[in-house]
């Protein structure tokens, strides 16, 4: 375990680097947070929550919520809305089970008590279980919801 | 081409809801051009900012997976009124934009 959070710590801060040197980063504006590119990407679900979270334990919770249609005529564009009434949200993590690249997209709370909601309009190649995830106070808690597709929309 | 718009809203439970839509093509790079049968590259937006009053509060990583043109929301809790909330993406291409608004 430690030695995950370690190897994500220094993976995270050589992409910082080398983003910082080839001058996207300008100087009086650094980003918070490097893009988490090993969570992206065609990885199994748990590799991907283990990348994000530093974890892969995960407990059901009711208080954690997914709006989401049942039934998406588009898969192009479906509005997914991730609503939690948990305290201390650390992090945010959608991931689409059956897509190319699981892991769709995801919030790091910084402060402000960001995070009670979190919503974005996805892409889905077809019918698949999409899983929320929130890590608060250290634990991480998810939800599910079927979502059917009649046209997907991966390109291809 | 950039363009990016923000809407703030009041929410019922106190603090704001922040919208923002990004003009963006989000190019997953399994596509192909039908024309030439080539493929298209990626080209998404990794990550977008949000910060508060000068101080980041959260940010949002975009991958593939997420729609053309985000329409990307966040619930802030400690927002008020005459708060200056900044939003800026950065994409894989190196390319940028931000926004900035007033709470009113």
């Amino acid at each position: 375990m430690k030695r995950r959070i370690f190897l994500k710590g220094s993976v995270a801060a050589s992409t910082l680097a080398v983003a910082a040197g080839a001058g996207l980063l300008s100087p009086t504006r650094v980003l918070a947070a490097a893009w988490p590119e090993s969570a992206f990407g065609p990885r199994p679900e748990a590799e991907a929550l283990e990348a994000f979270f530093g974890s892969s334990e995960v407990v059901e919770s009711d208080q954690v919520s997914l709006k989401a249609p049942l039934q998406a005529e588009n898969g192009a564009v479906v509005p997914i809305k991730v609503m939690t009434s948990l305290a201390d949200v650390e992090s945010i993590g959608v991931i689409v089970v059956k897509n190319p690249a699981p892991f769709t997209t995801g919030l790091e709370v910084m402060g402000a008590g960001a995070g009670a909601m979190y919503s974005a309009r996805i892409k889905m190649g077809q019918t698949s279980p999409v899983n929320c995830y929130v890590k608060a106070g250290g634990k991480i808690y998810m939800t599910s919801q079927e979502i059917k597709v009649t046209v997907g929309g991966c390109g291809g | 081409m950039a363009s990016t718009k923000m809407k703030i809203k009041k929410s019922a439970e106190g603090g704001h809801d922040v919208m923002v839509l990004a003009k963006h093509p989000m190019e997953t790079g399994l596509r192909k051009d039908k024309k030439t049968g080539e493929k298209i590259p990626p080209h998404f937006i990794k990550t977008m900012e949000f910060a508060l009053n000068g101080t980041a509060v959260a940010q949002a990583d975009l991958g593939t997976g997420v729609s053309k043109n985000p329409l990307i929301s966040v619930h802030l809790a400690t927002s008020k009124s005459g708060d200056t909330v900044m939003v800026s993406w950065v994409d894989n291409m190196g390319e940028s934009d931000s926004v900035e608004k007033t709470v009113s």
